[in-house]
Parts: structure tokens; C-alpha cells; sequence
């Protein structure tokens, strides 16, 4: 698999995101600049975590506008496979390729601390490796993780199987309280329609091995390993 | 010519902010305030003296980057 990592002024899980595909996938990604839209092929592009340009006017807004997301934008349009995790979540619904908005945090606070998620749909690309209502535990660190979409929007989310990770307690209930953000849905992470794009604002990435204190970040590549084996 | 553009949360959409600063007003004792929304307001200043123009480029700023058209509103006052 042939993967790319966009790096804007500001991210800050770039490494991560790059270590993580490089262990797992066995091959190592592009690390492209923002202002480089004219890079080699690949089968996925990472949008990674951190504050892309400050995050100035609304999180995710400025990068969106890049002329490196441009070429995101393209190729996802054309079925390229793109993983936003974080701010990498922010950056893919401002540039339209996701549905709805991430708003600041429904207690006001920055959230980083592990989270529970049920795994809502284990049938796409990016989730095989993972069980069907399987719950993970993945870090989070946020102030903007605060999922809203239109009624409409929802209902096709739901209707659809897009909704693919949702905030749950250890025990894989959805409660006010292990919906740490606010999110509407308990909404952590969504697909888009086509099945190439994931958004998610916990951070798989930073879970692949015991030192880093679990591993249950690591299906979530495994899987795209699996949709774009080594030898492709 | 200055532009002066508002971009406020849709009606509906949960403002916690706005909530929070509404909570410190009460501590204050301002026990009149029902509700605040909170919101940006930005200045643009164009080089074009054509009115018409600058409204057109105005909006479409707003829908392409000034706001989030999910989430807000914008409404544009040229001077």
C-alpha cells in the first residue's frame, strides 16, 4: 500500500501517522508539504492531527482551502483513499468531502484523555479487522470534536451505515456522560457514502503497539492493508 | 471601501459559548439576560469602487471560506 501524510504548519501527529503506517502497512508514506500538490500516486492520504495553520477563523477552515487539499479533494473524488483523524477530521468536513461540522466541546474544555468507541460498522474498508460492535479504546484530544450535521444529514449518516465509530462506555453503552464531546449521535468517526473517506477525531494512530499503552489502533490499518495488499 | 461581515450560529445550532458567557452574566447580576449567541465579525477592506462588485465577492467569500454555511449564518454591511 502506498500511502501519503499531509503535513501543514501546525500539525502535530504527522510522526505518529507516519510511524504507524510504516510499521503496519511495511511501506513508508509520503510526507507531503501543504504547498506541494503535486505528488506521486498513492492508494490512501492521511490528514493527520494537530492545529493546521492555528486553526484560524474555525478549525480545519484555512487548510481546507489549501492548494494541497485541493488535490485531496480530487483525488478522493476519484475514489483515492483519504483518513482524517482530528484535526484531519476538521480539515476533511470543511473542504465538503464529509457531511455536517466539528463545534467546540459541549463542556468548553480541551479534551485528552482515553475514550471508549463502538465500532458501528465493520464492513468498510478502513474496518474490517475489527468486529461489528466491537468497543476499542483510543485517545482523544480535542477542543472542536463536537459532532452536528442536519436532521437530514443524520438520517442519511444512519440510514446508510456511515456512522462508523460512536463514544460508549467500557461496556459499549451510549451514554450522556461517555459522550465526552457532545457529539450528536455520539458521532466519533463517519464514512462517506462511496466508502473512501473516514473522518474520526480519536486517534488510532497513536495506539499501535504495548508501549505506546495498547493496540487497539492497529485494525484500523490492518484493514486498509487489507483492501490495498503489499504487493499492489 | 470597508465591509463589515457577521457570521453568527445558525438558530438551533447549540452555542455552548455563548451559554457560558449567558451564565457569567447572571453571576454578575445582569438577571434580564434570556440568552447570548456568540459570533465573529470581520473587516474587510477591497480596492474595487464598484459596489456591486464587492457584494458579489463578498458573498461569495462568506459561502467559500468566512463561513461554515453547516453551521452559520453571515450577513455583509458595506460602508
Amino acid at each position: 500500500m502506498k500511502s501519503a501524510v499531509i503535513v501543514y504548519p501546525g500539525s502535530n501527529c504527522d510522526r505518529d501517522m507516519q510511524v504507524a503506517l510504516r510499521k503496519i502497512t511495511g511501506s513508508e508514506p509520503l510526507m507531503v508539504w501543504h504547498g506541494d500538490s503535486d505528488f506521486d500516486k498513492v492508494d490512501l492520504i492521511a490528514i493527520p492531527g494537530g492545529f493546521a495553520y492555528g486553526d484560524y477563523l474555525r478549525s480545519g477552515a484555512i487548510a481546507a482551502r489549501s492548494p494541497v487539499m485541493r488535490e485531496v479533494v480530487r483525488r478522493a473524488n476519484q475514489g483515492v483513499f483519504v483518513l482524517g483523524v482530528c484535526n484531519g477530521f476538521q480539515i476533511v468536513a470543511e473542504a465538503g468531502l464529509l457531511p455536517g461540522a466539528l463545534m467546540r466541546n459541549r463542556d468548553l474544555k480541551f479534551l485528552c484523555k482515553d475514550v471508549h468507541l463502538r465500532v458501528e460498522n465493520a464492513k468498510t474498508a478502513f474496518t474490517s479487522h475489527y468486529a461489528g460492535g466491537q468497543v476499542i479504546r483510543v485517545p482523544v484530544a480535542h477542543f472542536d470534536g463536537n459532532y452536528f450535521a442536519s436532521d437530514d444529514e443524520l438520517k442519511a449518516l444512519e440510514d446508510n451505515g456511515q456512522v462508523v465509530f460512536r463514544y460508549c462506555t467500557g461496556d459499549g453503552e451510549l451514554t450522556g456522560e461517555a459522550n465526552v464531546n457532545g457529539s450528536m449521535h455520539s458521532i466519533a468517526g463517519i464514512i462517506n457514502k462511496p466508502g473512501n473517506v473516514l473522518g474520526m477525531m480519536p486517534h488510532p494512530e497513536r495506539l499501535i503497539e504495548d508501549i505506546l499503552g495498547g493496540r487497539d489502533g492497529r485494525a484500523l490499518f490492518k484493514s486498509l492493508l487489507k483492501t490495498f495488499p503489499l504487493a499492489a | 471601501m470597508k465591509a463589515k461581515i457577521y457570521v453568527t450560529l445558525k438558530p438551533g445550532v447549540l452555542d455552548p459559548q455563548g451559554k457560558a458567557v449567558a451564565h457569567s452574566l447572571h453571576d454578575l447580576g445582569f438577571d434580564d439576560v434570556a440568552d447570548v449567541r456568540q459570533g465573529k465579525y470581520l473587516e474587510v477592506e477591497l480596492t474595487t469602487p464598484d459596489k456591486k462588485k464587492a457584494r458579489a465577492d463578498l458573498e461569495e467569500m462568506c459561502k467559500k471560506l468566512l463561513a461554515n454555511t453547516v453551521i452559520e449564518d453571515y450577513r455583509i454591511e458595506i460602508e
